[in-house]
């Protein structure tokens, strides 16, 4: 006999009424940690898409949100393809390439991915990431010249060699697939694809990239414009522009040149993002609040009740010879394992919810993330301890004769 | 142990009740002393209050020549787990624990080693004839094999003083026969044995009877 022994038999004598403590321990655990858990890779997932983000200005309809258009690149709303030709054909200084893009939901074997209509050379001219080595990311230096296609200056590596013959060559029948779309259908360059009726055969699988772009099927803007029925329509138009000249008034010069829209540049997504991480700190820490109050409040008022139900047991301990420390003790030891079983059990459900749940809510992979698990502990020993303290000091002061029936 | 006109007061519904009044009494070591009296004349607060367990309004106790309740509520746990044994009506073991780990719990509160507590339970649930209920709980035992247990738990640590508070009270006659004599035997090992009772039989099997009334102690 230990006192671990005795405290861990009384547990499982009484475990209906520590079920409940247990569940409100475990589920404000659980999602505080799910919480932390997807605004990380949430954080990581959007950052990994403004470094991969090429263009610096964006051009959406005026109701699009950003949310709507880092998620899931798609509007219920477009606006002309003759856009472009106003940017083109303005005097605007400064507009060093302009990609316009138009999105489809397309279901593939119950799936629904994304299909993005690109006019390929600037689409691939913006996109610094799908450049490999680098080699058509945006010059740091001498801005406003026009992005060069450096590859062909380079050893011909097998991606560059892919992208390069699309970027010239993507035909109306020709689609490109995100490494995500590949994998789960099964893709290999070569095979035929039917998209929304028309057969398409896929030119490449493109690499990974972390972002949702792996999601995509990429095919040539008028060949998906043909598809959604709508005319000469875009979603989007992601412009790299001049830094100087973004600084000297670009934004509002677009603006100005494409009333209908709504530009906005980097720094406003980076604002946003901003914003939203500190949204989803400040609800993680209402949550935090929540479970202090009701797991606290739980666990406190499961221990004074168990206080009172074992007082003739208490009783009989002090009759046998327990000092008060012992008392408290047995106490305190028994919210330690509850609050240890209450953060490693929450932990395990945060990240198994996380990480279910965060690619349905937030569109984005998510791991576990072990870092969490001492934070997990951390606050529900605390939490437990804390609670347990006053019911455990009452216990511990409890007149040994009162507690005995007899008297 | 020695009561010096030790009195108790209780409050109850705004109302004082005299639990015990001026009462003095000498019990030597060894003895075998029976209290009987009518309910509620204050038999069950004399033994707590011999044992430590409530401390008095007035007087003074004398415990091995300590005034008792001049030591603090832990140094008179201390004084109980090491030379004081109560045996409850009610037997008061822990429902969750075994036969074998009732027994051990005076004994991991004595700070012995588990393996040495469990050999020490075995012999005395051996000796009161339960060696073949070792890890039986007490639901699961009959109610004269409970008290047995409470009386294997009260030798554990060897204790000079037994304080019983009506320990055939809720059995039949037989298992009650039975238990006294455990107790006697305890007594001739030379132990002191005080006894709360009811039942004229089981004061007979005393060497000495304390009649209470009303708070006094007169002697039989």
């Amino acid at each position: 006999m230990h006192l671990r022994k005795l405290v861990w038999r009384e547990m499982f004598e009484r475990k209906n009424q520590l079920a409940t403590s247990f569940l409100a321990i475990l589920l404000g655990i659980a999602v505080v940690v799910a919480i932390q858990n997807i605004s990380f890779y949430s954080e990581k997932a959007v950052a990994a898409q403004l470094d991969a983000l090429g263009a610096n200005i964006l051009v959406l309809p005026k109701s699009a949100s950003l949310q709507d258009y880092y998620s899931a690149d798609m509007q219920d709303e477009e606006f002309p393809e003759e856009y472009v030709q106003r940017l083109a054909l303005s005097d605007l200084q400064g507009l060093d390439n302009l990609s316009p893009k138009l999105s489809l939901p397309v279901k593939l074997r119950e799936r629904t991915f994304t299909l993005t209509g690109i006019l390929p050379k600037s689409e691939f001219q913006a996109k610094a990431m799908w450049s490999g080595a680098g080699i058509f990311s945006r010059p740091a230096e001498g801005c406003g010249a026009v992005a060069d296609v450096p590859g062909i200056f380079r050893p011909p590596a097998r991606e560059t060699l892919v992208r390069q013959r699309v970027i010239d060559d993507l035909s109306d029948t020709e689609v490109l697939t995100g490494a995500d779309v590949a994998a789960v259908l099964g893709l290999q360059p070569g095979d035929s694809l039917e998209l929304l009726g028309r057969r398409f055969t896929v030119t490449a699988v493109l690499p990974p990239t972390g972002t949702v772009d792996d999601a995509r099927l990429f095919a040539h803007l008028h060949a998906v414009q043909e598809l959604a029925g709508k005319g000469p329509v875009l979603n989007a138009i992601e412009i790299v522009g001049c830094c100087h000249e973004i600084s000297g008034g670009l934004v509002q010069k677009i603006n100005k040149l494409l009333p209908e829209a709504k530009v906005v540049t980097i720094a406003q997504v980076v604002d946003t993002q901003v914003r939203t991480n500190q949204m989803m700190a400040r609800l993680s820490l209402i949550f935090l609040a929540i479970i202090v109050l009701v797991g606290g409040a739980s666990i406190a008022n499961y221990m004074y009740a168990n206080v009172y139900e074992r007082r003739r047991e208490i009783g009989t301990f002090m009759a046998l010879g327990a000092s008060s420390a012992v008392i408290l003790k047995m106490f305190l030891l028994k919210a330690l394992l509850l609050g240890l079983a209450g953060g490693i059990c929450g932990y395990g459900l945060g990240t198994v919810l996380a990480v279910s749940l965060g690619p349905r809510v937030a569109g984005i992979p998510v791991l576990p993330m072990p870092v969490l698990v001492p934070w997990a502990i951390g606050i529900s020993v605390a939490l437990a301890l804390v609670a347990s303290y006053f019911p455990a000091r009452r216990a511990a002061r409890l007149d040994p004769c009162a507690t005995l029936q007899e008297v | 142990m020695r009561l010096e006109s030790v009195s108790k007061t209780y409050r109850h519904n705004r109302r004082t009740v005299t639990a015990l009044d001026n009462a003095s009494v000498q019990i030597a070591a060894g003895e075998f002393v029976a209290v009987v009296g009518p309910s509620g004349s204050g038999k069950s607060t004399l033994l707590l209050v011999l044992g430590g367990m409530l401390s008095p309004t007035a007087g003074k106790v004398y415990l091995n020549g300590h005034a008792l309740y001049d030591l603090s509520p832990n140094q008179r746990a201390e004084l109980r787990r090491r030379q004081v044994g109560f045996v409850f009506q009610t037997f008061n073991l822990v429902p969750y624990l075994t036969a074998r780990e009732n027994v051990q719990v005076p004994l991991y509160l004595a700070d012995m080693k588990p393996a040495a507590q469990r050999e020490r339970a075995a012999a005395l649930l051996e000796r009161v004839g339960l060696g073949d209920r070792l890890d039986h709980k007490p639901s699961e035992l009959s109610i004269g094999q409970q008290q047995r247990v409470a009386l294997a738990r009260v030798l554990a640590n060897d204790p000079g003083i037994i304080l019983a508070d009506e320990p055939t009270g809720n059995l039949d006659p037989e298992t009650g026969q039975h238990i006294l004599d455990l107790l006697e035997d305890m007594n001739r090992e030379g132990r002191t044995i005080v006894m709360v009772t009811h039942d004229p039989r089981a004061a007979a099997r005393a060497k000495r009877t304390l009649r209470l009334q009303n708070g006094r102690i007169s002697q039989e």
